[in-house]
């Protein structure tokens, strides 16, 4: 048995929402930056100035990459042998609680539906857990902005459809949204499972390392075909016109019913704020 | 580059063209979703829409010796439809981000009113061109209160202008 106690969770999640929300990862900032020595569309170059300079003011004086500081998303992996001193759900949502108040984070999360009250402290986190063997204990923080959130769909297409038929609705998906999720995005496609497991899985396929590559090989191709087929739409940062519309492609997939081949598309904007705690 | 002052002077819109770089000085207006709810039933406001600028945004809260916490544009086309009423009653400039649609479009020319978008995602940035802040009404809605904001050399592109050309590109072959 290895024992943690909540005030350590709750520590770790602030201090990494606050982190994330100020500072871009370096991979990403390389990818942007990449990015930008193969544009030739003057307005796309201007905007990604805007957001290359936006990550030094950010960290500079201390001020949020996005006025957008979203709603938290916690995938939790804990071990059997881990015991804690009290809720596992509490601890995260007091970091979150502590982070927006005391990091100056925007609130944007509120109670109903239709009534609308805001919070008043950014809580409750969306928190996913899985249970595995061991005594270790990993938290993917995400703050997740709602611009590419409100983008992203669940379709249950037809096993006939085929590797052509999501090709198609992730090309929809792309065109639809536009300048609207704040390209250059990072899509995370999950297919497979069902409703909610595609889902999940696509969230998850966002919290992958941009450096990485899909173990399977079609999946691979999949990623490789389906970034430069977004890249050729002329889409660009903003929707103003460029090369720059999509900075990765993730795809997670998932063994499914005979009859059914689902796919989620959760899109991504450029201010891609994760991070992994280990503890 | 071209400088778009407040108060408008309207002559000056009818210069700008779809994909143009402006910057704005002057007083401009903030307004979200909860906001236009209330101000298209709302006739007693505490600014003049007329030939009003409106900013799409939510900040971040303000720090101890900051103007402005993180102050970039929201997705325009929540408010599509909740603009119309607003265009009537005056308003002729509206910044934010992302495409519209047709019937937010059709309502703009007829209004003679143009939109402008900004970089998403470049709040703080964004806010660095913000010089003053403050609450003009509706303060229960928080980030989504009606701001009155002074801004010096506030960096946009035209997005649709008054001929009804578009800045927004790429699609489907």
């Amino acid at each position: 048995m290895r024992q943690i106690r909540c005030d350590e969770i709750s520590k770790a999640i602030k201090n990494t929402l606050i982190k994330i929300n100020h500072h871009l990862d370096f991979s990403l900032i390389n990818l942007l930056k990449k990015a930008k020595s193969q544009e030739t569309n003057s307005t796309a170059l201007s905007v990604l100035d805007d957001i290359l300079e936006n990550e030094k003011i950010a960290k500079q004086g201390i001020i949020p990459l996005c006025q957008d500081t979203g709603v938290v998303v916690v995938f939790v992996t804990i071990g059997q042998k881990v015991v804690l001193d009290g809720s596992l759900e509490a601890a995260i949502n007091q970091g979150v609680k502590a982070a927006y108040i005391e990091g100056y984070l925007r609130k944007s999360i509120v109670d109903h539906p239709f009534n609308r009250i805001n919070t008043g402290d950014n809580t409750p986190a969306i928190i996913h857990v899985n249970l595995v063997e061991g005594d270790g204990l990993t938290m993917h923080v995400a703050s997740k902005g709602a611009g590419s959130e409100n983008m992203s769909r669940v379709v249950m297409l037809t096993p006939s459809d085929g590797i052509e038929g999501v090709k198609r609705l992730v090309l929809n998906t792309v065109q639809e949204a536009g300048g609207k999720p704040c390209p250059p995005i990072i899509l995370g496609i999950g297919i497979g499972g069902n409703l909610e497991k595609s889902a999940l899985l696509a969230k998850e396929a966002l919290l992958r390392d941009l450096n990485d590559q899909s173990d399977d090989p079609v999946i691979r191709d999949l990623e490789k075909d389906l970034l430069d087929s977004v890249n050729a739409m002329g889409i660009g940062p903003m929707g103003l016109g460029g090369k720059t519309t999509c900075l990765a492609v993730k795809i997670n997939t998932y063994p499914m019913h005979i009859a059914s081949l689902p796919v989620a598309i959760n899109i991504q904007c450029h201010s891609a704020r994760h991070e992994v705690i280990v503890l | 580059m071209i400088h778009l002052l407040t108060p408008l002077d309207l002559k000056q819109l009818d210069k700008l063209s779809a994909g143009d770089r402006v910057l704005i000085s002057g007083t401009i207006y903030t307004a979200r979703d909860q906001a236009h709810l209330r101000l298209v039933k709302d006739f007693n406001l505490a600014f003049k829409l007329e030939n009003a600028i409106i900013y799409y945004v939510g900040p971040t809260p303000t720090k101890p010796n900051q103007v402005i916490g993180s102050s970039g544009p929201t997705s325009s086309y929540r408010m599509d439809t909740l603009a119309i009423p607003l265009m009537e009653r005056g308003v002729k400039v509206m910044i934010g981000k992302g495409q519209r649609s047709p019937s937010f479009k059709a309502a703009m020319l007829k209004n003679n009113a143009i939109y402008l978008v900004t970089t998403g995602g470049a709040g703080a940035l964004l806010s660095s061109k913000i010089k003053s802040y403050k609450v003009l009404m509706y303060d229960d809605l928080g980030a989504e209160a009606v701001h009155e904001l002074v801004v010096e050399n506030f960096p946009c592109f035209v997005a649709y202008d008054l001929a009804g050309n578009s800045i927004f590109k790429g699609g489907l072959e």
